[in-house]
């Protein structure tokens, strides 16, 4: 069943791919942006670079909320799939990781090559990587909670942004703080490891919380 | 055995209906009727479980269906208003995820032929967005005929149907009930299901 959710809303994610493609440019053309505006100070570039990418990285994630829950809301399929006979935590948790593939995985791959335009070397590189591969699912998970409070709301994508931009502030603190480390010539374990520990704290509550959050909404 | 124990459901700050009871054996039909806006929905969303009452509680063979969780998910299949009917996928791809979520999966010759009897043979690999509103009813019914629930809840059943849709779905939904299953039916016509039991619901507020 597990498998079949997520089988689901892969092939819907490729049916609709400008969507992803959507978030995904965003992404690219936001962090693109900021070389081409600042100039080749190569110093400069090199000290905003983890907060560049960090930054993009959680308007696009939060940009691509909407689409978690909102579609099948709309066209009454996910009723079908809260009355599914099995536990709705692994329910969200198969939606959240599909999603987290569809949206995120890209960035996580993309971000070392738009890196190079910020001059960085190449164990930054690996590490703007390794922190957005434990930072994005835990931007996933804690988004999830958002768009499943906000389903069906007007404002819903403004709402979101109030809502779940706070909560991704220690994701941000810490995945920028191991770029910035590497950057400086320090270990990006520590930050790295606070990330983990998200990571996992995450993936315990917060599906709990959005399976909550989608009986309200849908009731 | 489903048992409804005096009920009542608040829409708002609109009290919908109160004190409902009724109960329901295996191979009873119910049909549930009332006026548009009388809380017909709102009733059958507390049956399968995602709404929650305002009063009173609805009963699965003795036990509170929030306290059975989706073990009572797996005895009821909802066919609502809005069909679930995905517009990028086709018949066979929509009744094949439906059926693998839902815990009973088919192969494509299967799907194939469950279309075929409800006559969507012609179009079961064409995006549903280009299906008729009747054809995706057809094709949120084909979900019946794959799910192994006793308990079918269903919501204007007939709605956007033809005559021979229509018919084909009576027919099925009387086997059903002849196999020992349940069903309970909101709606605006006479519905020529053959039943040993049919209980006739007003809801009035």
């Amino acid at each position: 069943m597990f498998g079949w959710l997520v089988w689901r809303d892969l092939i819907l994610a490729w049916r609709r791919r400008a969507d992803v493609l959507a978030t995904f440019f965003f992404f690219v053309l936001v962090v693109s942006l900021f070389p081409l505006g600042i100039g080749p100070e190569r110093e400069l570039l090199r000290s905003i670079a983890p907060g560049v990418v960090w930054v993009a990285a959680l308007l696009a994630s939060m940009l691509a909320l909407g689409r978690l829950f909102g579609n099948d809301y709309q066209d009454g399929s996910l009723e079908q799939i809260l009355l599914t006979p099995q536990p709705l935590y692994l329910v969200v948790l198969a939606k959240i990781l599909s999603h987290w593939v569809v949206s995120e995985v890209p960035l996580v791959i993309v971000a070392p090559l738009l890196g190079v335009q910020f001059g960085l070397s190449q164990n930054t590189l690996i590490v703007i990587a390794l922190s957005l591969l434990l930072g994005t699912p835990v931007l996933s998970l804690i988004g999830a909670i958002g768009a499943a409070l906000t389903l069906g709301l007007r404002a819903a994508n403004v709402l979101v942004a109030l809502l779940v931009l706070p909560l991704y502030i220690p994701v941000l603190i810490f995945g920028a703080g191991a770029v910035s480390a590497t950057v400086e010539g320090l270990s990006p374990q520590p930050y790295l490891l606070l990330l983990g520990a998200t990571l996992v704290v995450s993936l315990v509550f917060a599906p709990w919380a959005t399976s909550a959050a989608l009986r309200i909404s849908v009731e | 055995m489903l048992e409804v124990i005096s009920l009542g459901c608040i829409r708002g700050d609109r009290r919908l209906f109160k004190d409902l009871n009724f109960s329901a054996e295996r191979g009873e039909l119910v049909e549930v009727w009332g006026a548009n806006g009388s809380g017909k929905t709102s009733l059958l969303r507390i049956l399968c479980g995602l709404a929650q009452p305002a009063e009173g509680e609805v009963r699965w063979d003795d036990k509170n269906i929030r306290s059975l969780g989706e073990e009572y998910f797996g005895s009821v299949a909802y066919v609502a208003h809005q069909n679930g009917v995905k517009d990028e996928l086709s018949a066979i791809e929509n009744l094949r995820i439906a059926g693998g979520v839902a815990g009973n999966s088919l192969g494509v010759r299967e799907a194939q032929e469950i279309l075929a009897r409800i006559g969507l043979q012609k179009e079961s690999n064409l995006p549903s967005r280009f299906l008729s509103a009747g054809q995706r009813r057809r094709v949120a019914l084909a979900r019946l005929l794959i799910t192994k629930a006793e308990l079918w809840i269903l919501d204007e059943v007939l709605t956007s149907l033809d005559a021979a849709a229509a018919a084909l779905s009576s027919t099925f939904i009387g086997e059903h009930l002849r196999n020992g299953g349940m069903a309970i039916i909101a709606t605006h016509q006479e519905l020529n299901i053959s039943a040993t039991a049919t209980r006739r619901l007003e809801i009035t507020t």
